[in-house]
């Protein structure tokens, strides 16, 4: 059953289409694994899923909830997609551990002792136990994504976005943030990532989308779109990612 | 000329009543102030077209006049044209609150348009609502670039405070003037007055400096 259905979407900004019209089904369970060159439009795609980004034609639907369906439904969108952004974006004026709790107190109304005690477990699951009363300037950057995606998956979504969630990270960082997401993948989490990682999405992609001007131009089993390549283009952008 | 103490002894009761006065003006001003300024700074932020046409203008024409003809205005304009008698401290207060809030908006929409994109995001992310973004959110780092210009505009609007000299509210300025009027000791009554004013204005810089050293400028 589709969690995510894109209907002939279409997005501009401006004079630029940034996707054109497109169509996509993602089920539950599965790990989508958004590839593609700069400007592709797969940042977009991605943002589109929760509104942040408006689409302008189209329709686009989560959890059985259209994006166009107005404000508090696409609040109940944002809710059932959490989403770890490339910048972290903790909010610095919180500890580790109220970042975790703070979405379940101010989104889902839970008690403020109950949302510390999940958030306590959440933050043992990304293995930043000791590191609950730190304020995020006082992290690395894995550190502070491992907060994120605690963060995120604080408020229970049915759904997890990544936005090239080791982009900003040094590359002996990388590896903390992508255990956390496969053992999130192993655990049945529907999960769609944008990002360059193509060990994480030979190892842990379930399914491979290359993007290219807007569009999906190849759709298909990691293992096989990686070792061989029939699309030239994409067989062009892996050469370039190693 | 000799300098003559006594003098600021016999003038001191009268200038500390108007002292008080001045402070009373500037707390009334200030609290109002912040109230119109932060739903005008907000409104100018986050607002529609219709409120934000509405706080532009309003902020426009208050920095654009100047404030001894906004409290005129008010004092004197305002019962002819709309048969509204107000007394002086009334008007005072008023145009302190008018004056103080245009600025005070800029600050509150530059402090919250100043705090990066991504936190908004990800507020909007979990699934809530924009106003309690602004509240739990961006407010609290907002609010820390706040101090230090808002710490300005409350050093300036206590010197403002002076200028209601022209509608004969007893504040400091008035209460000296008053005085020297009586005796001609310019220097004792000016330099007691202008000492009154640095007392006054160091004690709110001092309190600034001690908020914003308990918070983290983030």
């Amino acid at each position: 059953m589709s969690i995510v259905e894109f209907r002939n979407v279409t997005k501009t900004f401006g004079p630029v289409v940034v996707l054109r019209e497109v169509d996509l089904n993602i089920d539950k369970g599965e790990v989508v694994v958004l590839i593609g060159p700069s400007g592709s439009g797969k940042s977009t795609l991605l943002r589109c899923i929760n509104a942040l980004e408006e689409i302008n034609g189209g329709d686009l639907v989560v959890d059985n909830i259209s994006v166009k369906a107005g404000r508090s439904q696409v609040r109940l969108i944002r809710q059932e997609a959490g989403m770890v952004f490339q910048q972290f974006n903790l909010f610095p004026q919180m500890t580790a551990l109220e970042n975790v709790a703070f979405g379940p107190r101010r989104v889902r109304g839970i008690s403020r002792a109950e949302a510390e005690e999940q958030a306590r477990a959440l933050l043992a699951k990304v293995g930043l136990a000791e590191r609950g009363h730190h304020y995020p300037a006082e992290l690395s950057g894995g550190q502070q994504q491992r907060v994120a995606i605690a963060r995120a998956l604080a408020v229970k979504p049915k759904l997890m976005l990544f936005d090239e969630p080791t982009s900003a990270l040094d590359p002996e960082l990388r590896h903390e943030v992508l255990r956390v997401m496969q053992a999130l993948a192993e655990e049945g989490m529907t999960m769609i990532v944008v990002t360059h990682e193509m060990a994480f999405a030979r190892q842990v992609g379930t399914r491979l989308i290359f993007m290219e001007d807007g569009k999906i131009s190849v759709d298909g089993k990691p293992a096989d779109l990686l070792a061989n390549p029939e699309n030239p283009r994409l067989r062009e952008f892996l050469q370039h990612v190693h | 000329m000799e300098f003559d103490w006594s003098v600021i002894g016999e003038a001191m009761p009268a200038l500390l009543s108007g002292a008080r006065l001045t402070i009373l003006i500037t707390l009334a001003g200030l609290v109002g102030g912040l109230a119109v300024g932060f739903v005008a700074g907000l409104m100018r932020a986050y607002g529609n077209a219709f409120l934000n046409a509405i706080a532009f203008a309003y902020i426009e024409l208050i920095r654009g006049t100047p404030i001894v003809v906004q409290v005129m205005f008010i004092y004197f304009a305002l019962p002819v044209l709309a048969d509204i008698r107000v007394n002086p401290m009334t008007a005072a207060v008023t145009a302190i609150v008018v004056n103080a809030g245009a600025y005070i908006a800029e600050i509150v929409r530059g402090s919250f348009l100043s705090v990066h994109r991504g936190l908004k995001e990800a507020g909007l992310a979990l699934g809530l609502p924009l106003w309690k973004v602004l509240v739990y959110i961006i407010g609290p780092v907002a609010f820390r670039r706040m101090i230090p210009p808002l710490g300005n505009q409350f050093i300036v609007s206590l010197k403002d405070t002076s200028l209601f000299i022209v509608i004969g509210v007893g504040e400091l300025t008035r209460q000296g003037q008053e005085i020297m009027a009586a005796n001609f000791r310019a220097v004792e009554i000016w330099s007691a007055v202008a000492i009154l004013y640095l007392l006054m204005t160091g004690t709110l810089t001092l309190i600034l400096r001690v908020t914003e050293k308990r918070m983290r400028i983030l």
